[in-house]
């Protein structure tokens, strides 16, 4: 055959979960900042500002679940059961934090409080446990004839728990540039003063992730310092520094897009600087995308579909979010 | 208890929620739809007032709808693996394409249909409606035909292990697809007319009458008098495809153990206990050849019977068997109380008739109750395979997860569903008891940034006006509205 349909099947998934981080980065983040904002009025605009698009930002991550299951049956299996407390864990999160966009705006004054809880809770738990898995997933997964090897705690280390963190900061940072963007006044300047420290926050862990990854693990820093690799990617790093720079500068200003635009920046030369690492296993340290992909038939089938749905979907996406463009105000309410 | 009983509990557990909120979408959904076409086409306020109050359980319904489904995308890995390596190959493609035609298009236009009211005109909202509406059921087609495959499946072929499609369209219009199909989405229009009718009766119950309430009441019971009916046809064909491709199942549900003699036809056993480890069905209350009549359609037909297959091929006749019953018995009901609604329709008692209201508030719940009976029983009688004649459930769980694991898990989801389900049944719950008010319309939910591009509601103050006097005298006000428009 001449189409290589796990390679482009591969590049989909790829895809999808990059706008699952970035799309539902934001608005996790939101829930992560929501203790700094103690305000009901100011809770409610941070809200409002994602309440119409998280559904659809969430939907990502069902079709990268989907993605998997669909292309790499083999993958879908092992992975979730080698990740299968932390990706619950996620779960139970994101379904405290799904149903609180609807319940805090229907419950009485003293249950709101414990929504604003179950928000936040939600948002910080399935991010710290999305970075979990991440790190987990690089520290590499036993496989045994197929099947998953390894414990049902094998996804703790230090390593795991750090990259957990560090997803929190990064989403914390994509919540607070977010927020520039779609809010005014004393709000805007208070998420602009949030901002500047996550930035610093966010280097640091970029950083430590750097460094950590290649000392942990052979495979990876091979792949990154043996020549000409190293010449091929070194934009990456540099990239990095020159985006943080610009980041830093731009909070400081009077820009309102910029410092969100050059967030998903940063965010997408760290998934850049992931894939290289990883390519092209789909369960590291073994398996590629090949060996677990599913039958060309499957494949074929579902391609079609991908290949003539997304662009519809990425357009009336788009249209959704231009409907609901401009800044929130107070009293924007959803009563 | 070993992990694979915990696993099988738990997937109950979690779709035995999560089946719930889908069937209240589907059906509010289109209920939506229709309010905003007759709004469109009427102008009247009382579609929009109904409109802008159901959106709002819908609100609700979808997101608890949304979150348990996530849940369920992730356990065919997390604790079947086996399977899902196993039949990943068609499951797969099945579920990809229910989200990139269904769950995309409900979410990518949920946020104009719920905010967008004052950002969009009336078309592009109107078309926002349809597009979540038509995304519902879109959703349920896909589902529904992966979910139809593991019970009927065909199209396919077995190599190295594994589950391979063929022919995808064979794949997809399985033999009991277009039944289940049917038999699901009829069964959420009536759930939801049951609700909705279930809601208005207790407002009027109340004292509580006026024209929003009676249209509610009204068009719930005009859908569940096409609907109900409907159903039992369709339940009647479902039931003839299961005795052709899962012989098993049906015998279970009339637990039917023995074949007759030649020329002495089936009996039906209306009630009865079907004990699976003595082989009989105790207690069984029957009438002489009915069985035959009703699946053979003559009057010494033959249908398999339970002895027929090997005991460690038998699904759990004692639970289907009485999982049925239920199902039929509050269709029946449904039925009944479609009926007597359209009797009571002369001379406006439908909406004074206290036992009539007190029935159906009642039945409000029956709907959802019928569904999940009528779940167990297609899904426990598919047991012990969880692909008919493929792969049994118990080849089908993860492998490595001990018991401590999923019991943990299971524990956790527990908790966490009677919260949040809890309190998210409480919220619709308190929604429907408000009732619309005369003035839902002027409060649309608004949230997310932008100017409003077009006036909240194109209509005179006259109107509304007329509207809330409804509320202080609703008799003649709903007397005065219907010969305003001409009833």
């Amino acid at each position: 055959m001449g189409i290589d349909l796990p390679l482009i099947w591969a590049v989909i998934i790829l895809f999808g979960i990059m706008m699952y981080v970035v799309m539902d980065g934001f608005d996790l983040g939101i829930g992560i900042l929501f203790p700094f904002v103690p305000a009901k009025e100011d809770r409610d605009v941070l809200m409002n500002t994602v309440a119409p698009v998280w559904d659809g930002n969430e939907t990502w991550l069902v079709l990268g679940g989907a993605g998997l299951l669909a292309a790499f049956p083999l993958a879908y299996a092992v992975i979730l059961s080698a990740f299968y407390l932390p990706l619950i864990l996620m779960l139970v999160g994101l379904v405290f934090r799904g149903v609180a966009f609807e319940f805090r705006f229907k419950a009485r004054a003293g249950r709101r409080r414990w929504w604003d809880h179950a928000f936040i809770g939600g948002s910080v738990t399935a991010a710290f446990f999305q970075g979990v898995t991440l790190g987990a997933f690089l520290d590499g997964v036993p496989v045994v004839d197929g099947n998953y090897a390894g414990g049902a705690f094998d996804w703790v280390s230090a390593f795991s728990l750090f990259t957990g963190l560090a997803l929190v900061a990064a989403y914390a940072l994509l919540g607070a540039t977010w927020l520039v963007m779609k809010t005014e006044g004393r709000l805007q300047d208070r998420m602009r003063a949030l901002a500047r420290p996550l930035v610093w926050l966010m280097l640091a862990v970029v950083v430590a992730i750097s460094l950590w990854t290649p000392l942990a693990h052979a495979a990876i820093a091979k792949r990154w310092f043996s020549w000409p690799n190293l010449l091929w990617f070194s934009p990456v790093p540099l990239l990095v520094g020159l985006v943080t720079w610009r980041l830093l500068h731009g909070l400081k200003g009077e820009g309102h897009a910029s410092p969100f635009v050059l967030t998903l920046a940063l965010l997408f030369l760290g998934y850049t600087g992931l894939g290289i690492s990883l390519w092209p296993n789909v369960v590291p340290p073994a398996i590629s995308i090949w060996e677990a992909a599913g039958p060309p038939q499957s494949l074929g089938f579902a391609l079609v579909g991908a290949l003539l749905i997304i662009p519809v979907i990425l357009m009336y996406t788009a249209w959704s979010y231009w409907v609901f463009r401009g800044k929130v105000r107070h009293g924007d309410g959803y009563h | 208890m070993d992990a694979l009983l915990l696993a099988r509990i738990q997937f109950g557990f979690t779709i035995s929620f999560h089946i719930i909120f889908p069937a209240l979408t589907i059906g509010l959904a289109s209920y939506l739809a229709v309010l905003e076409a007759l709004w469109l086409r009427t102008q009247r306020q009382v579609y929009l007032d109904l409109y802008e109050f159901w959106i709002k359980v819908f609100a609700v319904a979808f997101g608890m709808g949304v979150v348990s489904g996530l849940v369920m995308a992730y356990q065919f890995g997390t604790n079947w693996s086996n399977f899902s390596r196993f039949a990943g190959g068609i499951t797969g493609p099945l579920l990809a394409y229910e989200v990139l035609t269904a769950f995309f298009l409900e979410a990518g236009f949920l946020g104009v249909m719920l905010f967008g009211r004052q950002r969009v005109g009336p078309a592009l909202h109107f078309v926002s409606t349809l597009a979540v509406a038509l995304g519902t059921l879109v959703s349920a087609t896909w589902i529904l035909a992966s979910n139809s495959w593991m019970h009927t499946p065909q199209g396919h072929a077995i190599i190295d292990g594994r589950v391979v499609p063929v022919d995808w369209f064979q794949v997809i219009f399985n033999p009991s697809f277009p039944y289940r199909l049917a038999h699901t989405v009829v069964a959420s229009y009536i759930a939801t007319a049951l609700m909705v009718a279930g809601g208005a009766a207790w407002h009027l119950l109340r004292g509580n009458d006026n024209t929003r309430v009676r249209t509610m009441l009204s068009m719930a019971l005009w859908m569940l008098l096409a609907a109900a009916p409907i159903q039992a046809v369709i339940g009647d064909q479902h039931g003839l495809n299961t005795l052709e491709h899962q012989p098993a199942k049906l015998a279970a549900i009339e637990g039917h153990w023995e074949r007759a003699p030649e020329g002495e036809g089936v009996p039906l056993i209306l009630f009865g206990w079907p004990d699976m480890a003595a082989e009989t069905t105790r207690y069984a209350l029957e009438i002489q050849r009915a069985g035959s009549l009703l699946l053979t359609h003559s009057w010494d037909g033959q249908i398999p019977a339970l002895k027929d297959f090997a005991p460690a091929d038998r699904p759990n006749a004692t639970v289907v068997f009485w999982t049925f019953r239920t199902m039929v018995g509050l269709g029946l009901l449904m039925i009944a109380l479609a009926f007597w609604g359209l009797w009571l329709r002369r001379g406006e008692r439908l909406y004074a008739k206290r036992g009539f209201l007190r029935f159906a508030l009642a039945m409000s719940p029956a709907g959802l109750a019928a569904i999940l009976a009528g779940w167990y029983t297609t899904e426990i009688g598919r047991q012990p395979w969880i692909v008919q004649g493929l792969m049994r459930t118990a080849e089908a769980a993860s492998p490595q997860h001990s018991a401590a694991q999923v019991g943990f898990t299971l524990a956790l989801f527990v908790i966490v569903y009677f919260v949040v389900f809890g309190a998210g049944t409480a919220y619709g719950l308190r929604l429907i008891a408000k009732g619309p008010a005369s003035d839902e319309a002027a409060h649309p939910a608004r949230g997310g940034p932008g100017a409003p591009r077009t006036p909240a509601r194109p209509l005179s103050a006259a109107d509304a006006q007329d509207d809330a006097q409804d509320d202080a005298a609703p008799v003649a006000a709903h007397a005065k509205e219907d010969e305003r428009h001409g009833h």
